[in-house]
């Protein structure tokens, strides 16, 4: 006979009974669990494209050969109809905030991250998708939506073909885009549109 | 063409649990020296417990203690080890149905080749005289008499 799924079953409720030679020891109630996964990481040919460009200074994106599209970090793919993006675009370094995130507690193994601190998606001019980064040079709590923002590089003679090359973005003091078109609203009000014209 | 790419990465996430009462009573008996079972409806007994029946899906809720001995049930033999093993010299995995239990537990066999491992045998628990409750308070497991 198989138990009623809609009643709570005992076992959650802790009554379970225990040999009596371990009635009075205090119970365990965690355990850890850690896991670790170490890999090598050989990037295919969009993402080469743009970690070698990131030693120039340069951000590339790919433009989708459907509807112009441009993505980035380039996955050398239009995820949405399966096509082949071969062709790139440069952005430049500037953009603004389409979401953010404050975070307060430390991350194990992120020791280089003083708290608190901010992780966004990073809208640039000309992209239609946002990719992840880091905002300061602004009190975390005047972080916001639509806010504009430029990267802040390493020194010329610290690039490396590496994402890592943007220490972070800061604001530009220019006015915000409008919440509206931020982030992804941008998307969806351009996706929109299309499909009113198609 | 620039030369290929290459990174080293490493994804880890140092996670802790919560147990509930039937795992967290089979961690307090490892931490106590003691490996428990749980008693299904039929009298049989589940090794390593779990609150739920695995056929009906009903609560379990009775432990009992099983072993430390037991029958080896089918194993293999593990060389070398993996970086992140817990045992750092070859040893083997077996299947071991611990006396009173009805249904065998993975663990590792403490012998120094393949040749002392065989389906049938009897081994016993080998335990650490550190525990805090957790899989690796037992340190393995060790043919019967064989740490006497």
């Amino acid at each position: 006979m198989s138990a009623d799924p809609s009643i709570p079953p005992a076992a959650l409720s802790g009554e379970v009974r225990l040999p009596e030679k371990l009635a009075d020891v205090e119970p365990v109630r965690s355990v850890r669990t850690p896991i670790r996964l170490e890999y090598d990481f050989i990037p295919g040919d969009a993402s080469s494209g743009y970690l070698n460009a990131f030693a120039d200074r340069k951000i590339l994106g790919q433009r989708s050969p459907v509807d112009g599209a441009v993505f980035v970090p380039p996955r050398g793919v239009d995820p949405r109809h399966g096509a082949a993006t071969p062709d790139y675009v440069e952005l430049p370094d500037t953009g603004h905030v389409g979401g953010f995130c404050v975070t307060r507690l430390p991350i194990p193994g992120r020791d280089d991250l003083e708290i608190p601190y901010v992780s966004a998606w990073i809208h640039l001019d000309g992209a239609d998708i946002g990719f992840l980064g880091l905002v300061a040079g602004i009190d975390t709590s005047e972080v916001r939506m639509g806010m504009r923002v430029r990267a802040v590089w390493k020194p010329d003679d610290e690039l490396g073909r590496t994402a890592e090359n943007i220490l972070y973005w800061a604001p530009t003091g220019e006015p915000d885009i409008p919440v509206t078109a931020a982030g992804t609203n941008a998307w969806h009000a351009k996706q929109a549109a299309a499909g009113e014209q198609g | 063409m620039a030369e290929r790419l290459r990174a080293d990465l490493v994804l880890e996430y140092p996670f802790t649990r919560t147990t509930g009462p039937v795992i967290g009573a089979f961690l307090t008996g490892l931490r106590e020296g003691v490996i428990l079972g749980i008693r299904r409806h039929d009298g049989t007994v589940l090794c390593p417990p779990t609150e739920y029946d695995p056929e009906s899906s009903e609560p379990l809720t009775e432990l009992v203690e099983v072993g430390p001995g037991g029958e080896l049930v089918s194993w293999t033999w593990v060389d070398p080890p993996r970086s992140q093993s817990p045992w750092d010299q070859p040893h083997g995995l077996g299947l071991i149905r611990l006396d009173g239990a009805d249904t065998p537990m993975v663990h590792g066999l403490l012998v120094s080749g393949p040749s002392e491992l065989s389906v049938g045998m009897r081994v016993t628990a080998r335990w650490r005289a550190e525990r805090e409750g957790h899989i690796a308070d037992l340190e393995g497991f060790v043919p019967e008499g064989a740490d006497q």
